[in-house]
């Protein structure tokens, strides 16, 4: 992927597909370092998917056998000298089922990629998020930054969906201005 | 600054003017937004297909919604156009600037641009 905020858009789409009802996306960063995370209440994973799910021949595709999401992030993070880190609990196997990855990725490597258009990925999240809420914070320098809620959203809209045009046209008006104030 | 009672304010404007998602809706635009979709290039395409239904305030007339893989990762980015009555149109290799060009001869002007389209 040629933005961070690409893989950001990937690995929300899994938690979409495993059926979460609340997934939060956190970035956290600094000048050396950029981590991010996803965590949702989701269906989760068995052991024994979780143990080769960086594997790209893993997948829950039907199109093609080759999954690529997971692998590819895991190989980007490790390039720059970072991690990857996946935990998960299976639906039935815990009260809190679910999956959480985190990505860190040193900044000074040659082979960081940038985090790119995150305004964009949220945008395209919120808009296909009939079923799920998001809560979306970005830390810069340990300092909060950049944040929202769609249940905050949702309370304001009434029966409007969270889809909208216009109500994406606002959200983007409004984290741009978040970042631009940084 | 922008706040969250400006979203009140949208749900007043919109009352009445949104159709129920899924069903009334006359034309529904469908972005692949799987792993092989993002790679390709599908966020800046969905992003700009809400854009423009926002600025031609065609809300109630045009559905954006996202799927999946189709199976043709080779040609990714892939939305496909349901107009209510005809026949479904497959846009391939998509790009902002083409999604700009559907908007204004197809959804708007009602004749399919051809030469980004394929046969599935």
């Amino acid at each position: 992927m040629k933005e961070l905020s690409l893989n950001i858009l990937d690995i929300a789409q899994n938690s979409v597909k495993a059926r979460a009802k609340n997934i939060e996306i956190s970035i956290k960063e600094d000048d050396s370092v950029l981590e991010f995370s996803v965590k949702d209440d989701g269906c989760g994973m068995s052991e024994e998917f979780l143990s080769r799910v960086t594997d790209p021949f893993t997948t829950t595709r039907t199109t093609r056998k080759v999954g690529l999401g997971l692998p590819l992030l895991k190989m980007e993070a490790e390039q720059t000298g970072g991690s990857l880190e996946i935990t998960s609990t299976e639906e039935g196997k815990g009260e809190d089922h679910g999956t959480f990855v985190r990505a860190l990725f040193r900044k000074d490597s040659i082979d960081y990629i940038p985090l790119g258009d995150i305004v964009g990925t949220l945008c395209v999240l919120v808009q296909g998020a009939d079923n799920v809420d998001y809560i979306f914070t970005h830390e810069i320098k340990n300092k909060e930054t950049v944040e929202f809620s769609t249940k905050e959203m949702r309370e304001m809209l009434g029966d409007l969906p969270l889809g909208t045009p216009e109500v994406i046209a606002w959200l983007r008006d409004f984290l741009e201005e978040g970042y631009k104030q940084q | 600054m922008k706040t969250l009672e400006e979203l009140a304010a949208i749900r007043d404007r919109m009352k009445g003017r949104v159709a129920l998602r899924e069903g009334s809706n006359d034309i529904r635009i469908v972005v692949g937004m799987a792993t092989c979709g993002i790679a390709a290039g599908a966020r800046p395409v969905l992003n700009t297909f809400v854009e423009e239904v926002n600025n031609a305030g065609l809300t109630g007339e045009v559905t954006v919604t996202q799927t999946g893989c189709i199976g043709i990762c080779q040609y990714e980015p892939v939305v496909e156009v349901y107009k209510a009555g005809e026949e479904k149109v497959t846009y391939v290799k998509m790009t902002s600037e083409k999604a700009k060009e559907v908007m204004e001869k197809h959804i708007k002007g009602g004749k399919p641009v051809t030469e980004y389209t394929i046969n599935i």
